[in-house]
C-alpha cells in the first residue's frame, strides 16, 4: 500500500472567499488520520478539496504525486474513495445493488458482470457485516447498517485511500462506536489509508492514529493524539475551556468541558 | 458461497428487466399493428402487410400507407422520446415530479415553435432545429439561475414552474392574437396531437433520435450513478459536470424535436420513468424501459382519444387527463413506503 | 429553512413605517386610477376626464373615459383581491411561493367555469361566481392534499409541484370539454388569458358580496395568521385555533381568488409578487399586510392593463398575459432569494 495523498500550499473555497488558505498536509499512508475543528472551520471543504470535488483556487493536491486534477476521475476513484456527508440511496434499491455500484471506476462502459466482480462484491458485504441483508432494500436498514452499506461500497471500489466526510455525524453513539471499529478493522487489514472529518472530539482522539486539527482554514496542530490535542489547542481551535485527562480505557487523550456550572473547585 | 447470493440478486433483477422489456415490446408491437387494422375503415391485416411491403393495395395504400402509418410511426417516435428526456431529468434531478414538460423545457421549444409558425412563417427543418435551440437554451437558463453556488434539484424545479407559466402565457397570448388559425389545428400546440403527423415529421424525429439517442445510452451508467448524489458519483469516477450537461442537452434535444413534431404531448415524460421502474425495480439501465413506456402511452392514448368517445380528441388531452390521478397515485405510494419527492 | 419573512439584515435595526407605506400604497393606487383613465388607445387628459365624469356628454372623449371606468374600478377590485388571497394563502401554507395560479387554484376555478357553461348552460355571472368557487375550493384542497403526502408534509416545492401537476391536468380536461364545442372555444380563449374588458358593472355586483365575505374572513384571522407563522405547534402554545384559523384564512383565499377569477378569469402571479414585495417594507404583520396589499395589487394590476392597453396599440394585451411575463421573474427573485431551500 504505498498511494499517499497530500496537499501543497492549498487554497479554495466556494465563489470569491476561500475557505482553506494554504493548507499543506500529508496523510500518513496506512494509517487513520481524524480531522477536527469547529464548525464552518473548512475541515469539510478540506476533505472535499482533496477528494476531487473542489477546484483549487491555488496550491496542489498531489495523488502518488501527480496532480489530481490533472488525472481522469475514472483513474482517481480507482484509487481514492470517498463517503460523502449525505449519501442518497436510491428509492428501493437493495443492499448487494448499491454496493455493487462500488465497481463502476473498473468496469468498461458495456462490459458484462464477471464472477471475479461478484466476488469481489460479496467480500465488501462480509467485511462489514451486512452479507445477510444483501437482499434488504437500504431505505429500511438502521442509520449504523446504511453507514456500513455505504463502507462496503467504498471497499467494492478497492481503493487505497479511503475519506469520509463525517461518518459519524447523524448516528446513534452505539452505531458511531460500531462504525468507526469497522474502520480500524479495514485499516488494520487491509492496510487503508483512512481519513475522516469527526465532529467527536473525543472518539477522534482515540480512534486516531494522527490528528489534524483545522483553525480558519489553516492547520493549527496536527501530529498523535497525545501531542496534538493540548488544552490550549482546544481552547483556540473550538473556543472551549476545557480539561485533558488521559482515558482510562484507551489512554488516549479524552477533553473535558468546563462550563460555568458543575464544575468542582478543589 | 457469499459471491453466490450476490449473483444470484443480480441475475435475478436482470431477468425482470429482461422481460419487462420483452413485454414492453410485445404490447407495443400489437398495439402498433391494432392501429394500423383499425379506423374507420378496418383493413384485414394481410393488407397492411402487402402495404407494409410496398405493395399498392386500394383503398388500404392511402389509408393506412399515408394516415395512419405515419401516425403510428410518430406516436412510437415521440413516446420514446418523451419517456427518455423525462427519465433523464427525473434520474438526474433525483426527483420524478421533475420532468422536462413540467420545468418548463418543453414549453420553451412549444412557443418557439409556435413563433417559428405564425409569426415567422417557417416550416419543416427551421422550425425544429429553432425549437431545439430554444429548449435548450430555457433548460441552460434554469440551470444557471438555480445551479448558484452548486444547488441543483430543488431551486431548478421551482424555477422551472416560473418559467413554465411565463411561457404558457406567451404560447397563449400568441394562440389569441393568430384567430386566422382554425381553432382545431392551434389546440396542438396546447396539448399536443398526432393530427397532422407526416412522414416529413417522422423523418426529422428519426435522424434526431439516431443521433441523440446512442449518447443518452452510452451516458446511461452514469445517470444511474448520478442518483447517488453528486459526490458519490463523483467519488465513483463519474465527471459529473460534464455528464450531466451532455445528458442535459441530449435530453432536452429530444424533448423539443419530438415538442416540434407533435406539440407538447402532455404528462409523457412526467409518467413514463416512474412506471418504467415500476415495472422493471430500481437497478439502473432505465433508459429503454422508459423509451418503451412512453410509446406506449401515447400509443394507447392516441388509440383511446380517436376511438373510444364519440368526439375525437387529441393525445394531448387523453395523456393530460392521466395526469393528475397519477401523482396521486405516485404520492400514495410514496408515502406508503416512506419515501420523499 | 422557510422564510416568509424578509429577514432584517444582520445587525441593522429595521424601522417599519407601515401608516406611511399605506398612504404611498393608496397614492400609487389613485395614480394607477389616473393613468387608467387617461391612456389607451386615445390619450386623453386630467381636465378632460374630470369633465366627462362630472359633466357627461356624448362626444368620443367622454365616451372613451365612461368606458375606462367601469374597467378600472375592476382592475382595482380584482387586483385588490388576488393580491389579499396571496397573503392569506402564503400564510396559510408557510410557502412564500403559494399564489393561487401556481397552486392551480385559477385552473380548477376555470375548469368548473367551462363544465357550468357547458353542461349546466350557465351564462350570467350569477351562475359562474358559484361554479368558480366550488372549483377553486376543490382544487385548493386537492392540491394541498396531494402536496402533503410523501415524507416531509406540504413543503413548497411539492405543493408547486402539485399545483403545476393539477394546473396541466386540469386544463387538459377543460380543453377536453371544450373540443366538441367551438362556440364555447371562442369565447373561452380570450377569457383564459386573463382580462378585465370583459366584465361588466351588475357582474361586479353580484360578486361583491363574496368578495365582503372574503375581505371579512381575512380581517378576522389576520393576528391569528401573525402567530401561524411561527408553526403549528408554538402557535397552538400560544392559544391560537390552529386548524379553525387556517380554515378560516384558507376559505377567504379561496373566496377572494375564486370571486376574482370569475369575473376576470385566471390572472397569475399578482397573489405571488404582491405580498412579497410589501413585506419588505412592511413586515410581516398581517393587520397591515393586507390593506397594503390590497391597495398595492389594486395600483399593480390597473398599471399592467394599463400598460397593455397603450404598448401594442390599438390592439390589447390582456393583464393575465402581462402579469405572467412581468411576474415570472419576480418569483424567480423570490426562489433565489427567499426560500433557501437545499436540495
Amino acid at each position: 500500500m504505498t498511494t499517499s495523498l497530500t496537499t501543497e500550499s492549498l487554497t479554495l473555497g466556494y465563489g470569491t472567499r476561500p475557505v482553506v488558505t494554504d493548507l499543506t498536509l500529508t496523510l500518513p499512508t496506512g494509517r487513520i488520520t481524524t480531522i477536527v475543528g469547529a464548525n464552518a472551520c473548512g475541515k469539510s471543504t478540506l476533505l472535499r478539496g482533496m477528494a476531487r470535488l473542489l477546484p483549487a483556487d491555488s496550491g496542489r493536491v498531489l495523488l502518488d504525486g501527480a496532480d489530481i486534477h490533472a488525472m481522469p476521475t475514472k483513474q482517481v476513484a480507482r484509487r481514492l474513495g470517498l463517503l460523502p456527508q449525505s449519501p442518497i440511496a436510491p428509492e428501493g434499491i437493495t443492499v448487494a445493488e448499491l454496493v455493487a455500484q462500488g465497481r463502476h471506476p473498473h468496469r468498461r462502459a458495456f462490459a458484462r458482470w464477471t464472477p471475479g466482480e461478484d466476488a469481489i462484491v460479496a467480500d465488501a458485504l462480509e467485511a462489514t457485516g451486512v452479507l445477510d441483508l444483501a437482499d434488504r432494500v437500504v431505505d429500511e436498514l438502521s442509520g449504523g447498517q446504511r453507514q456500513r452499506v455505504w463502507i462496503a461500497l467504498a471497499l467494492a471500489q478497492q481503493t487505497e485511500v479511503l475519506l469520509l466526510d463525517e461518518p459519524t455525524t447523524y448516528l446513534d453513539v452505539c452505531h458511531q462506536v460500531e462504525v468507526l471499529d469497522l474502520l480500524t478493522d479495514l485499516n488494520r487489514s487491509r492496510g487503508t489509508t483512512i481519513a475522516m472529518v469527526l465532529h467527536d472530539l473525543n472518539l477522534a482522539a482515540r480512534y486516531a492514529d494522527h490528528m489534524v486539527a483545522v483553525h480558519h482554514g489553516t492547520i493549527h496542530a496536527c501530529g498523535r493524539a497525545e501531542e496534538g490535542l493540548t488544552e490550549e489547542t482546544v481552547k483556540v481551535v473550538f473556543g472551549l475551556d476545557a480539561r485533558v485527562v488521559e482515558d482510562p480505557t484507551s489512554g488516549r487523550p479524552m477533553i473535558l468541558p468546563l462550563g460555568r456550572h458543575h464544575v468542582r473547585h478543589d | 458461497m457469499s459471491a453466490t447470493v450476490v449473483r444470484a440478486a443480480r441475475r435475478r433483477a436482470s431477468r425482470r428487466a429482461g422481460v419487462t422489456i420483452a413485454a414492453l415490446s410485445c404490447t407495443l408491437l400489437a398495439l402498433f399493428a391494432f392501429s394500423l387494422v383499425w379506423g374507420d375503415r378496418i383493413y384485414p391485416i394481410s393488407d397492411v402487410v402487402a402495404v407494409l411491403a410496398g405493395q399498392d393495395v386500394p383503398g388500404a395504400s392511402f389509408s393506412v400507407g399515408e394516415l395512419r402509418l405515419p401516425r403510428a410511426v410518430l406516436a412510437v417516435l415521440a413516446g420514446a422520446s418523451f419517456g427518455i428526456a423525462g427519465v433523464t431529468f427525473q434520474t438526474m434531478l433525483r426527483n420524478p415530479l421533475a420532468s422536462p414538460d413540467i420545468i418548463g423545457i418543453t414549453h420553451g421549444a412549444n412557443v418557439m415553435a409556435l413563433f417559428c409558425i405564425l409569426v415567422l412563417g417557417l416550416s419543416g427543418l427551421a422550425v425544429s432545429v429553432s425549437a431545439v435551440i430554444a429548449g435548450v437554451g430555457t433548460a441552460f437558463g434554469i440551470y444557471l439561475l438555480a445551479a448558484r453556488g452548486g444547488v441543483v434539484g430543488t431551486r431548478l424545479i421551482l424555477i422551472g414552474i416560473g418559467i413554465a407559466a411565463m411561457l404558457h402565457s406567451a404560447t397563449l397570448y400568441l394562440l389569441v392574437s393568430a384567430d386566422q388559425w382554425d381553432l382545431q389545428g392551434a389546440m396542438r400546440w396546447l396539448t399536443g396531437s398526432l393530427n397532422l403527423a407526416s412522414w416529413d415529421d417522422v423523418a426529422m424525429l428519426s435522424l434526431a433520435a439516431l443521433l441523440l439517442v446512442p449518447i443518452v445510452l452510452v451516458l446511461g451508467r452514469d445517470l444511474g450513478l448520478l442518483r447517488l448524489g453528486d459526490d458519490a458519483a463523483a467519488g465513483l469516477g463519474v465527471a459529473v459536470e460534464r455528464s450531466r450537461r451532455l445528458l442535459v442537452v441530449a435530453a432536452v434535444a429530444l424533448a423539443a424535436f419530438a415538442t416540434a413534431a407533435t406539440g407538447p404531448i402532455s404528462f409523457v415524460s412526467f409518467m413514463a420513468g416512474p412506471i418504467a421502474v415500476r415495472l422493471v425495480g430500481p437497478r439502473g439501465a432505465l433508459i429503454v424501459p422508459a423509451a418503451l413506456t412512453g410509446a406506449v402511452l401515447v400509443l394507447s392514448a392516441d388509440l383511446v382519444g380517436q376511438f373510444l368517445f364519440e368526439h375525437r380528441y387529441p393525445v394531448g388531452v387523453v395523456t393530460g387527463a392521466l395526469g393528475a390521478p397519477f401523482l396521486v397515485y405516485l404520492l400514495i405510494r410514496t408515502q406508503r413506503t416512506g419515501g420523499s419527492l | 429553512m422557510i422564510q416568509t419573512a424578509a429577514p432584517p439584515t444582520a445587525g441593522a435595526a429595521v424601522t417599519r413605517r407601515p401608516r406611511w407605506w399605506t398612504a404611498v400604497a393608496l397614492a400609487a393606487a389613485l395614480g394607477a386610477v389616473a393613468l387608467s383613465i387617461a391612456f389607451g388607445s386615445r390619450v386623453v387628459s386630467l381636465p378632460e376626464v374630470w369633465q366627462a365624469i362630472v359633466v357627461g356628454g356624448d362626444d368620443i372623449t367622454a365616451a372613451a373615459v365612461r368606458s375606462r371606468v367601469p374597467r378600472t374600478l375592476l382592475a382595482l377590485l380584482v387586483g385588490a383581491s388576488l393580491a389579499m388571497a396571496g397573503v392569506m394563502l402564503q400564510g396559510v401554507t408557510r410557502n412564500p411561493l403559494a399564489d393561487p395560479y401556481i397552486l392551480g387554484i385559477n385552473s380548477g376555478a376555470s375548469l368548473t367555469v367551462v363544465i357550468g357553461i357547458a353542461f349546466v348552460g350557465i351564462h350570467s355571472m350569477q351562475g359562474y361566481i358559484w361554479f368558480a368557487l366550488t372549483g377553486a375550493a376543490l382544487a385548493a384542497a386537492f392540491v394541498y392534499t396531494v402536496g402533503s403526502l410523501g415524507r416531509g408534509g406540504p413543503t413548497p416545492l411539492k405543493l408547486a409541484l402539485a399545483g403545476a401537476i393539477t394546473t396541466a391536468a386540469l386544463t387538459s380536461l377543460t380543453t377536453a370539454i371544450l373540443l366538441p364545442r367551438m362556440e364555447v372555444m371562442n369565447v373561452y380563449r380570450f377569457w383564459v388569458v386573463g382580462g378585465v374588458g370583459r366584465a361588466e358593472n351588475h357582474d361586479t355586483l353580484t360578486v361583491m358580496p363574496f368578495i365582503a365575505v372574503g375581505v371579512a374572513l381575512c380581517a378576522l384571522t389576520a393576528s391569528g395568521l401573525n402567530l401561524l407563522g411561527l408553526g403549528d405547534d408554538a402557535a397552538a402554545g400560544l392559544g391560537v385555533p390552529v386548524v379553525r384559523t387556517r380554515l378560516l384564512a384558507a376559505t377567504g383565499g379561496v373566496l377572494l381568488c375564486g370571486a376574482a377569477t370569475a369575473l376576470a378569469g385566471p390572472i397569475g402571479f399578482v397573489g405571488l409578487v404582491v405580498p412579497h414585495l410589501v413585506r419588505l417594507v412592511v413586515g410581516s404583520d398581517h393587520r397591515w399586510l393586507l390593506p397594503v396589499s390590497a391597495l398595492t395589487g389594486a395600483a399593480l394590476l390597473t398599471l399592467a392593463d394599463t400598460v397593455g392597453r397603450v404598448v401594442a396599440r390599438p390592439q390589447e394585451i390582456e393583464v393575465g398575459i402581462i402579469t405572467a411575463l412581468l411576474g415570472a421573474p419576480v418569483f424567480i427573485w423570490v426562489v433565489l432569494t427567499r426560500t433557501g431551500v437545499r436540495a
